[in-house]
């Protein structure tokens, strides 16, 4: 292409450079754009896509209203004002979506997804169904034939209950997942604690993440500043030392802690040797178990930040501070410690978000009180298939990385992220 | 008063050897320890040593279970690996080529799987695939391991593409190469360790994958991890041993393997800033 100077009338030719320039420039942007948009919807279609329908499963409840569609139309709160008695329509509606749901095989839905919010609401529902199968006839009075069936029936909470299940939105799967729940006037309240679980799964959670997030820093700083400051020959060979366990498969590291911390193990006959115990501590399948074993999987995660950040502090610091007669502990904490900080938090702060949403060190090495946020949301995912409480809890995981990945974003920088 | 401050220094330095030492002792100890009872002569996994025998090994090579695992880890990891990395490659080379509006927050998407909880993901893509039949296949779990390696590239190319000169490109293109000619013989070359390193991380993650396997996975879709797990929980063996020795002894065949490249570009490196 000419430049536009000799193709023209007459042109300012440093205009003409100025807008080739441009042109230049725009083709790169658009190249880079186009370099970039294949991971970009790639990673938008198979990962931020389905976390989004994940989220939106947590507050939509549509499972009754489709078995159900006549019951649940008649007790939406803009019909039914829920203080006065269910009317003889919703119990004809009721009796007539049993019926066709037990044909349709799908009565099953609507007896899990009142089981949810009431205490024998399966039963209920599937001795109801099992009634009315063998009862062929149409009675005049539905009411008295379904009290008659099961007084719970009569009960203005089940009813209540199938309202507020009556979708297609719902705040009841959130609530769970905080322990909270509607009561009888649909104000929230604290759930019962034979039926809370949640807040003491995600302080237990936490609990673990900070203990070690804590035991992380104070093994990982020693070696980290040794790694930092050794010539480097040696610091490259202490590297290996920590990028060994980095690489290694999770699996192997939780298996070498089974054997390691079993009743039979190298730690309980060292113990037993020295007298400090008589007979094996259970060390392995329960809290100490987990800690020690997420501890050794996530020190690497620790120690690597706080090498980058101490490598690049310059001495002469320290230098000065003791040549001007600090004491060298002064001088350490006063001087070179907050220098250290970046990496610390770096450091702490990707722990932290790693050991939230740890589920497979748990499960191999934790007991039944052990299990983290993690381990509950695949379980109502899999096992019990409750994909609207899964979803809450994952809400509740995934906002309590999302606050912290902003936060480590801010602070250390996403370019920062190095790795090995 | 300087005899005391040489003393302090003195004590503290035994202190922090000590200390690190110890701490080099947790890191590693655990992995080391598990490996003798891989060619102990007894079926617990505990100390003392009983006597040599190489049956564990021969268990894991003579059974079908751990054959079909290593296939399924390869026909996951590998295809997995590749779409990680030609589309991380191609992501940090766009990058590092131009600003352009909403660069930081494309980068903090990009990298997000790095932090996102497995879990999520996991359950996430359980959902999204279950209405079209991906659950338990394949490719769900080609596609699942492929979002989670893929920030890897991402991160070790723009860190390679960080230290290379611009200049290198531009005299190629002023002497008539071509785009794609230029990328072939003058980048690809000097940005290969990274796009290298970046692979290994990314097929290393999926070769230690479990939380999709265990709730993408069909029943027979039994990969190595898989097979650990479930050895781990059910039937803790001699022979799981005999396969965290050799899933070890890899680790430290990819440790060496990314040390070597990250001391190659740091050659090609300073090589660069020679001229």
């Amino acid at each position: 292409m000419l430049p536009a100077v000799f193709v023209g009338k007459r042109m300012d030719p440093q205009k003409a450079l100025l807008r080739d320039l441009k042109r230049a420039e725009r083709r790169r942007r658009l190249i880079a754009f186009a370099l970039v948009a294949p991971l970009f919807l790639f990673l938008l279609v198979f990962f931020v896509l389905p976390i989004g329908d994940m989220l939106r499963r947590s507050l939509v409840d549509t499972e009754l209203s489709e078995v159900w569609p006549r019951t649940t139309a008649l007790t939406k709160v803009w019909v039914w004002d829920r203080v006065s008695e269910p009317t003889p329509e919703m119990y004809r509606a009721l009796a007539e979506d049993i019926r066709q749901s037990a044909q349709e095989r799908t009565i099953a839905v609507a007896a899990r997804r009142l089981n949810y919010a009431l205490d024998n609401g399966r039963s209920l529902v599937m001795n109801t169904a099992r009634e009315l199968r063998r009862q062929t006839d149409e009675p005049a009075d539905w009411r008295a034939r379904l009290i008659e069936i099961d007084p719970a029936w009569g009960d203005r909470k089940t009813w209540i209950a199938i309202s507020q299940a009556a979708g297609p939105f719902t705040d009841y799967y959130l609530l769970t997942a905080l322990d909270l729940e509607r009561n009888e006037k649909d104000k929230i309240v604290r759930r019962p604690p034979e039926r809370s679980l949640y807040l003491q799964v995600l302080g237990r959670t936490l609990l673990i993440s900070a203990t070690v997030t804590v035991l992380a820093l104070i093994l990982g700083f020693p070696v980290a500043y040794l790694v930092a400051n050794a010539p480097k020959r040696i610091a490259g060979l202490l590297m290996i030392l920590v990028l060994l366990p980095f690489w290694t498969s999770l699996l192997v590291r939780s298996a070498a802690w089974i054997v390691l911390l079993q009743d039979q193990g190298l730690v309980n006959d060292m113990l037993q040797a020295l007298g400090i115990t008589s007979g094996p501590v259970r060390l392995i399948f329960n809290r100490t178990g987990v800690i020690v074993a997420m501890t050794h999987v996530l020190l690497p995660f620790m120690i690597l930040p706080m090498v980058a950040t101490m490598k690049a502090i310059p001495p002469t610091y320290m230098r000065a501070a003791l040549s001007l007669g600090a004491h060298p502990a002064i001088a350490f904490i006063r001087v070179y410690l907050p220098q250290t900080l970046p990496g610390v938090g770096a450091g702490v702060l990707l722990v932290f978000i790693m050991a939230l949403g740890y589920y497979v060190t748990p499960a191999l090495v934790g007991g039944a009180d052990d299990q983290m946020l993690a381990h509950f949301i695949a379980f109502y995912t899999t096992s019990s298939a409750n994909w609207g409480l899964a979803a809450a809890l994952g809400v509740l995981l995934l906002t309590a990385t999302a606050i912290l990945y902003m936060v480590y974003a801010k602070l250390v920088g996403i370019g920062q992220v190095k790795l090995g | 008063m300087h005899g005391a401050r040489t003393r302090t220094e003195q004590v503290a330095r035994i202190v922090l050897i000590v200390a690190a030492t110890l701490v080099f002792f947790f890191l590693i100890a655990p992995i080391v320890a598990i490996m003798p009872l891989s060619v102990n002569d007894s079926e617990f996994l505990t100390y003392p040593l009983r006597g040599f025998t190489t049956r564990w090994y021969e268990a894991v090579f003579s059974s079908d279970k751990w054959r079909i695992a290593v296939m399924n880890s390869l026909l996951i990891g590998i295809p997995a690996t590749l779409i990680a990395t030609v589309l991380g490659t191609m992501a940090a080379i766009g990058l590092s080529m131009a600003d352009f509006r909403g660069k930081a927050a494309i980068t903090t998407l990009l990298l997000s799987p790095l932090v996102v909880p497995i879990v999520i993901v996991a359950v996430g893509l359980y959902f999204f695939f279950a209405p079209y039949g991906l659950t338990q296949s394949y490719t769900g779990l080609i596609i699942a391991h492929a979002a989670l390696g893929a920030p890897f590239p991402v991160v070790t190319v723009s860190a390679a593409l960080a230290s290379f000169d611009r200049n290198l490109a531009r005299a190629a293109a002023s002497l008539g190469a071509p785009p794609l000619m230029v990328f072939r013989r003058v980048m690809l070359p000097l940005v290969a360790p990274g796009v290298a390193s970046g692979a290994l991380f990314a097929f290393a993650t999926s070769f230690d994958e479990v939380v999709t396997v265990l709730l993408l996975g069909a029943p027979h879709q039994r990969t190595i991890p898989r097979e650990m797990f479930s050895g781990l929980r059910d039937s803790f063996n001699p022979t799981i041993a005999a396969v965290a020795v050799m899933l070890t002894l890899l680790a430290v065949l990819l440790l060496v393997v990314v040390e070597l490249l990250r001391a190659r570009s740091e050659r090609m490196k300073q090589q660069s800033a020679v001229f």
